[in-house]
């Protein structure tokens, strides 16, 4: 067994787009040395350019036969494929909203953009990784990149806070992940994600083998259930969420949940596939509790940021009720309610960073109050973000919560479809509170929408994939379909 | 007629919808005749409906299918029969008026008001003529969005407690029937209605179904003890919003019971029927005694709809007491005394609701106490009340009477006691609808400003007009409603007394 990388320059398109990013990311950090304050603009247009040339990159490989490459620690299907244009498109999204939000309270500086792209970097080998190493590494180069993000606004002591939180619950959840990797590397003796497959499922389950591949098994999942923000690992989604300046907490709340996806799938599904039984009973638990905790919690908030924090743990909650099922369509409706998350979150995030003027932070539920008289067209869109996050159709976000519950029922769990809706029907009264306020409130903000016109066609256009997609979402679940 | 009617029939009001959003407030009155115009169209093609459709099969008609979820097989799939039929133009018909109503009363938000009703009807229509159930869901739970902010926006002063009251209530209702779709989906493969129908399912399957669908149906109806939304909306909704709710939405749950439960769970309906008859019965006696006590003109229509919508669950679920005992005329005669109370009660709570809405506008106050002598300042005004007045109270000659007579007497032929109980709803409806005209509308005027009152103008006379006289040819001659639901409702009733096990 040959363990050392084998470098083979002839197998180096599969990771066309990585190379183009990390190429990217070095000349604009080179570049950005040379210009001055005011013309930094440039580095948020290259970084733009250099997303949309790495989406395109990735878009080109997509429908792609699946390819392993160093020595099986790298591999291109189309789930990858599919997922990075997906993250490129987000970010994309996310740094448009980000502009603004930056220009307004004077955050406006090139590390940001450089570390929004290390961290994308990071994530593209996460989504690629096929050996336990790949994914460390993606995962860290993530999470470093993360941790500085939060901390970029360093003269505001919440941020400063949530950076800590962040890295110090991120530095456990790393380390519990590596704990249960290094077991099963113990046990299996390999790190690709492969020949775990095959020694998990050529091991006997009633052997004394498989105490130690629980053992990994739990520590992986505890770390796995710390990343995505599922309770009770969720601690630090509500202070990061809090703390961090919006347009971080923007990218933190959507992209990097693909990311983490896709790692539950690689180390979980492909990896430990046949151990499904086991950690299925783990995920129910932990779905079923984020699902209470995030509906309950989330309706007492009155920081806007704080209740999403909340609600994404109970959409989270969701997500993993996917994997309880166990059949591929369980997942892909897993991925689908991701993605479809992700969508909502920038949208609603957006929101937030649309009402932020020169100096004043929008952080409060109350801050929309008026919204529909001063702007009855961003109330409608924000309108439709939260009825989609509710689940009410027809938009976007009753199709992933009726996909999850059609897997859910078909694999026989319906007391758990039972306790998902009354949970839902819950977490609705949130989302309606926030439409009270921007509908039916008499009292007014007197708020005024000064963002660029960019920024304004992007929102709108997201809000509205959202019911458009929702209208016609055959395309969407047919994409996640073939991604096994 | 073109095969897109019902596509039409569907779209066309919320694209006018979108269109009349986008005139915006400024242009308020531009808004206004162009939703006037267009929902007189949307009368009119609905109308073709009735004209070009077949009462002598119970099969759908103006059928339209193609793919929408492949991965699910959920088609874009509609078609009426004639249990659909009349609701669709009750809906459409429904609209102009509030539509009319809302003219000069509505300065706030003028276009968003207008637009949110042409919405509404579009959703409601897809309502009652999706065959596909999920479909159906999607059309349910939307058209609750356009009612949320009808009440919540150009409600009263408790609107936004009545608004999420409204909403929570109806949505955790729905959420039970699109789990038991889903299961009936896995094991049938099929989200078409129609193959629902034949799915065999077994007792225990049925029971847990059933009690599903009810929590959605009968919180839509609403049926005691789920009533408790109702008042509130009603109550705080502007007037526009609650003729729709009382002349439409609630038939959603009715609808519902007829299309789903009765068809797809007869042996669940008919092991339950009991417990639904005894609800229906303290719908129609208990609310009747609530209504007696209401010191608000509007609760007290409130509790009456609840009380008259008691009936309808009535007249549906006494066919299974009438089947028990070989009385096959009895149980025809409760499901179409239960859809004409459907039909009938669109109208009369519609006008009820107007008439409410007529005093609200020139006093704004709903308690009776305010009033008093109405009569002396505005007798054309009374004139109608008094008609209408007389059909909820189910006077022989309007259309209130005919739906309420069905159902009493198949429930006398079913058990004495039950057409003995709904049959008091006769006197104490006449108590509390008749004493209300009385406290409000005769003796002497107390308040002065009841003095200074102006009579209905030309449009407000226009509206109660249409609906007196549709009241009253109701009334003296079902038989055109009866004859197009005829051959549906047999076929209905076949398919609720076969059993599935």
């Amino acid at each position: 067994m040959n363990n050392f990388i084998k470098f083979d320059t002839s197998s180096l398109w599969v990771v066309l787009p990585e190379i183009f990013l990390l190429s990217a990311i070095v000349v604009i950090l080179l570049l950005d040395l040379f210009l001055n304050k005011y013309s930094q603009q440039v580095t948020y247009y290259l970084t733009q350019l250099s997303l949309l040339i790495t989406g395109l990159l990735a878009f080109n490989l997509i429908d792609h036969s699946q390819v392993i490459i160093f020595s099986g620690s790298f591999i291109l299907d189309n789930m990858a494929s599919v997922f990075k244009v997906f993250m490129m498109v987000a970010t994309m999204i996310a740094m448009v909203y980000s502009r603004h939000y930056l220009r307004a309270h004077l955050l406006f500086r090139s590390e940001y953009f450089i570390l929004v792209l290390l961290s994308i970097l990071g994530m593209m080998v996460m989504v690629s990784g096929y050996s336990l190493l790949t994914l460390y590494l993606g995962l860290e180069i993530l999470s470093l990149s993360l941790y500085a993000l939060i901390a970029i606004a360093h003269e505001r002591v919440y941020a400063i806070e949530a950076a800590l939180k962040y890295f110090i619950l991120g530095a456990i959840a790393s380390a519990l992940l590596l704990y249960g990797m290094s077991m099963i590397y113990g046990i299996s003796g390999s790190l690709n994600i492969n020949e775990i497959a095959n020694f998990v499922s050529n091991t006997d389950l009633t052997s004394r083998k498989t105490l130690i591949i629980n053992f990994g098994l739990v520590f992986l999942v505890i770390g796995i259930a710390f990343k995505l923000g599922s309770v009770p690992f969720h601690m630090w989604v509500p202070d990061v969420y809090q703390g961090a300046p919006t347009s971080v907490t923007l990218f933190i709340s959507t992209v990097p949940k693909i990311a983490a996806i896709s790692i539950l799938i690689r180390i979980l599904v492909n990896g430990l596939g046949s151990m499904h039984s086991y950690w299925s009973d783990l995920f129910m638990v932990l779905s079923i509790l984020s699902i209470t905790l995030g509906s309950v919690v989330a309706l007492v908030q009155t920081n806007i940021k704080r209740m999403l924090a909340y609600s994404t743990i109970s959409h989270v909650g969701f997500i993993m009720l996917g994997f309880v099922t166990g059949t591929l369509t369980g997942y892909s409706a897993a991925i689908f309610y991701t993605l479809v998350y992700i969508l909502m979150s920038l949208a609603a995030f957006g929101m937030i960073i649309l009402l932020n003027k020169q100096g004043f932070e929008v952080d409060q539920i109350s801050d929309f109050k008026g919204l529909s008289k001063h702007s009855p067209w961003f109330a409608l869109m924000m309108l439709i973000v939260m009825l989609s996050m509710a689940g009410i159709p027809p938009l976007l976000g009753f199709y992933s919560k009726f996909f999850i519950l059609q897997q859910i029922v078909s694999s026989g769990f319906i007391t758990i479809a039972i306790f998902a809706v009354i949970f839902a029907v819950i977490s609705t009264y949130y989302y309606l509170q926030i439409i009270k306020f921007m509908y039916f409130d008499e009292i007014d903000n007197n708020i005024t929408i000064n963002a660029s016109m960019d920024m304004q066609l992007v929102l709108s256009m997201n809000a509205i994939l959202i019911l458009v997609v929702g209208l016609f979402p055959d395309f969407l679940i047919q994409l996640v379909l073939s991604l096994f | 007629m073109g095969i897109s009617l019902l596509s039409l029939l569907i779209w066309l009001p919320i694209f006018s919808g979108v269109l009349v959003i986008f005139i915006g407030n400024d242009r308020a009155n531009i808004a206004r005749w162009v939703s006037l115009i267009l929902s007189i169209l949307i009368f009119v093609i609905s109308l073709s409906l009735y004209t070009s459709f077949d009462s002598s099969t119970h099969l759908m008609q103006f059928v339209e299918k193609s793919s929408w979820i492949s991965q699910f097989n959920i088609n874009y799939h509609i078609g009426v029969d004639g249990i659909s039929v009349p609701l669709i133009i009750l809906t459409t018909f429904s609209t102009i008026l509030v539509i009319i109503a809302g003219w000069e009363v509505v300065t706030k938000r003028c276009s968003h008001y207008m637009a949110a009703f042409l919405m509404m009807e579009g959703l409601i229509i897809g309502v009652f003529s999706s065959l596909d159930a999920i479909l159906f869901y999607v059309f349910w739970e939307a058209s609750l969005i356009p009612m949320l902010l009808i009440i919540g926006i150009w409600g009263g002063v408790n609107r936004v407690y009545a608004s999420i009251k409204f909403f929570l209530y109806t949505f955790l209702g729905s959420v039970f029937m699109l789990l038991s779709i889903i299961y009936m989906y896995n094991k049938g493969g099929s989200f078409a209605i129609i193959d629902m129908h034949n799915l065999k399912l077994s007792f225990t399957e049925q029971s847990y179904i059933f009690w599903a669908f009810f929590m959605a149906f009968a919180v839509k109806v609403p049926m005691f003890p789920m009533h408790t939304w109702l008042p509130d909306a009603h109550v705080q909704a502007p007037t526009g919003g609650s003729v729709i709710l009382a002349a439409i939405m609630l038939k959603m749950g009715g609808y519902g019971f007829f299309r789903f439960s009765l068809p797809i769970i007869p042996d669940a309906s008919l092991e339950f029927s009991e417990i639904i008859i005894i609800l229906s019965l303290i719908s129609i006696v208990y609310i009747g005694f609530i209504a007696l006590v209401q010191r608000d003109i509007k609760k007290l229509i409130a509790y009456s709809s609840i009380s008259h919508m008691g009936f309808v669950t009535l007249g549906i679920f006494t066919l299974f007491l009438s089947y028990k005992q070989d009385i096959i005329e009895g149980s025809l005669l409760g499901l179409e005394g239960a859809m004409v109370q459907m039909i009938s009660h669109g109208f009369i709570s519609a006008a009820m609701f107007l008439v409410v809405g007529v005093l609200y506008d020139r006093l704004h106050s709903r308690e009776i106490s305010t009033y008093g002598g109405v009569i002396n300042t505005m007798p054309k005004f009374t004139g109608f009340v008094i008609l209408f007045a007389m059909a909820n109270v189910g006077l022989p000659g309007t259309s209130g009477f005919v739906g309420e007579f069905m159902v009493i007497l198949g429930a006398i032929q079913a058990n004495i006691w039950y057409g003995v109980l709904s049959a008091s709803t006769l006197i104490i409806g006449a108590a509390y609808t008749l004493w209300m005209v009385k406290r409000v509308f005769f003796g002497v005027i107390t308040n002065p400003a009841v003095s200074m009152l102006k009579d209905i103008n030309v449009r407000e006379f226009s509206i109660l007009a249409v609906l007196a006289i549709v009241v009253l040819v109701i009334g003296l001659y079902p038989q055109p409603v009866i004859e197009l639901m005829h051959i549906s409702i047999e076929h209905l009733l076949h398919q609720a007394l076969t059993s599935k096990l």
